[in-house]
């Protein structure tokens, strides 16, 4: 289920702006890894190549390969709606569809893919919940709106809907930034335990929480404004926050810059 | 996303103060207290107006005001009803919206998710240039152009949807003068609103719901019908209203076209039927004082239909209010 994802030579570009220069890593399947660096290295946009979601933007591009488990995403004839399928994603703001029920918000990917009995909906839904740590919370209300939970239930419920349709690999960029303490402490315990079934990468501009949450860590940083984002190591995270390899993930972990 | 800001460390030191009147302040209160009063007495001004003419006119009717086809208040004793106009502006700004609304919502979705960049300003660019032309415009149009050339569209619908009746043409011959063809010249002419009204809606729609959609694999239809549609709901709902609203009123395309006479028809092809505000303006200017009156009686219904209708798509938009996106 969880897939081993390879990046070689990846570079993403906004029109005529490089975004981000040359990438190369392999997550291995069935991991946590965090992006960390400064804002506008381009951990994001990293993040949203690897499901396609970079092309999205008007003047969006990307050169290079991912290959997940040998499949590489921008081969000719790869439809990006298919690989958004087997790569989910959340989002930084929680983003339940707002004129959907709680419920219908876990179904519509479901739906998506054409599952319509009702059965097999109601089971996914109550798995995709429960998965999420959200099943008790809401199990009352299934029929309410989506709208009206608390931000952090908003985004696990948007965790439930991205699970429901069982992606190998499940993005977060940056997922509980808009979240107070309580719900992301409850989002980090739920990366822990989603990780023996997807490939988990997590954005995130919380140390903190990068050492909490990964096994491994990629750091990012880019030389000035204007110049593209380059990967500057990814290794275990124990070993980025103890004795990483290279001086400026030392100056950036510490709090000397950034 | 936000960081709290540190506590000011040095607290401005307190001073106790009256707060000052300053004149600038008291002139803009002053014209905005004026603007709002003034809206509220000129709409109680055509309140009472209109329904002080309108019911001595009534009183004095013979027939029944609400279903009497005839309008011949110049008779003695006068007879006057709105039962043909009544339903003929209702049918032809019914057939207006059944054109215009899924083209319009068509061209906003067009220019805001299919067209590239470059087609989608010229092309909203057009639109603007149909709000922009008089509506006498439109009627001269509507009489030289369309009713000649909707004789045979006409023909064909008689030949195979007569059956229906509602398509039935008892006389094929005579020309498209009809509610019909009134409902489609409406239908372009209230286009431009409802699309551009729609199409500043949609784009509103947060790019991050559409995303959303698109992670979980939507395609660019899709996405349409999870976030965008549901989100501009209640918008696209508004521009239609203003549409119809524009549809109900419209008086010189109308006149211009429709060949008017006191026949209640079921059958939108033939060439009978009127509305308020064509009536108002074909009978006006021979009308005595006491014909006036009976005008003013018919628009005051007009008005009423148009309240009914706006506060309809209100309540359209209130009841949804819970799932619309407005609390997202």
């Amino acid at each position: 289920m969880a897939k081993r994802i390879d990046i070689s030579g990846l570079s993403a570009y906004y029109s005529a702006f490089k975004a981000i220069d040359d990438i190369s890593m392999t997550i291995e399947p069935g991991s946590v890894t965090a992006f960390i660096g400064p804002s506008g290295c381009g951990k994001s946009t990293f993040l949203r190549t690897l499901n396609r979601m970079h092309e999205v933007t008007p003047g969006g591009r990307v050169e290079g390969k991912v290959l997940l488990d040998d499949e590489n995403l921008y081969g000719s004839g790869v439809d990006p709606v298919t690989v958004r399928r087997t790569v989910g994603m959340v989002f930084q703001r929680p983003n339940p569809f707002p004129t959907m029920s709680i419920y219908d918000n876990v179904a519509a990917g479901l739906k998506l893919n054409g599952v319509r009995r009702k059965n097999e909906l109601d089971a996914i839904v109550e798995k995709s919940l429960t998965g999420a740590n959200l099943w008790n919370e809401v199990k009352d209300r299934l029929n309410k709106p989506g709208s009206g939970l608390s931000g952090g239930q908003q985004q696990r419920l948007c965790i439930a809907r991205a699970i429901a349709v069982e992606p190998q690999v499940l993005l977060m960029d940056e997922p509980c930034s808009a979240l107070d303490p309580i719900s992301t402490l409850a989002i980090e315990d739920l990366i822990g335990e989603l990780k023996t079934r997807f490939t988990i990468v997590i954005v995130t501009h919380n140390m903190q929480q990068a050492a909490r949450v990964s096994d491994r860590t990629a750091f990012f940083n880019l030389s000035a404004v204007g110049q593209p984002g380059r990967l500057i190591e990814i290794d275990d995270t124990e070993r980025i926050f103890s004795n990483p390899s290279v001086q400026a993930t030392e100056d950036y972990i510490s709090g000397r810059f950034g | 996303m936000t960081t709290t800001a540190p506590p000011p460390t040095t607290p401005e030191p307190h001073r106790v103060a009256r707060t000052v009147s300053r004149p600038g302040d008291r002139i803009f209160a002053g014209m905005a207290r004026g603007s709002g009063i003034l809206l509220l007495i000129v709409m109680a001004a055509i309140a009472l107006f209109l329904t002080v003419r309108a019911v001595s006119a009534i009183s004095k009717d013979h027939g029944n005001f609400l279903t009497t086809f005839e309008w011949t208040p110049s008779l003695n004793p006068p007879v006057f009803g709105i039962a043909v106009l009544a339903y003929g502006t209702v049918v032809s700004s019914v057939i207006a919206m059944a054109i215009a609304v899924p083209i319009a919502i068509g061209i906003a979705l067009f220019i805001t998710h299919y067209a590239p960049r470059r087609l989608g300003g010229p092309i909203a660019y057009v639109i603007d240039l149909l709000a922009a032309v008089p509506s006498i415009v439109y009627g001269l149009w509507g009489a030289l152009f369309l009713v000649p050339h909707l004789r045979g569209v006409n023909l064909w619908l008689d030949d195979y949807f007569g059956w229906t009746y509602i398509f039935h043409k008892q006389d094929p011959n005579s020309a498209a003068r009809s509610l019909f063809t009134v409902g489609i010249l409406l239908a372009i002419m209230i286009l431009p609103i409802i699309t551009n009204v729609s199409r500043e809606v949609i784009n509103q729609v947060p790019k991050m719901h559409e995303e959303a959609a698109l992670a979980l694999g939507a395609t660019r239809w899709e996405v349409i019908r999870l976030s965008v549609l549901p989100f501009a709901r209640s918008g696209i709902i508004s521009a239609s209203m203003l549409g119809l609203g524009r549809a109900l009123g419209e008086t010189m395309a109308v006149a211009t076209v429709l060949s008017a006479s006191p026949v209640l028809s079921a059958r939108i092809l033939d060439p009978v039927g009127g509305t308020f505000s064509q009536n108002i303006v074909a009978k006006f200017g021979e009308a005595d004082d006491f014909g006036r009156d009976a005008l003013i009686a018919s628009g005051l219904v007009l008005f009423l239909i148009t309240l009914l209708v706006n506060g309809a798509a209100r309540m359209i938009i209130q009841r949804r209010k819970e799932y619309s996106g407005a609390n997202a």
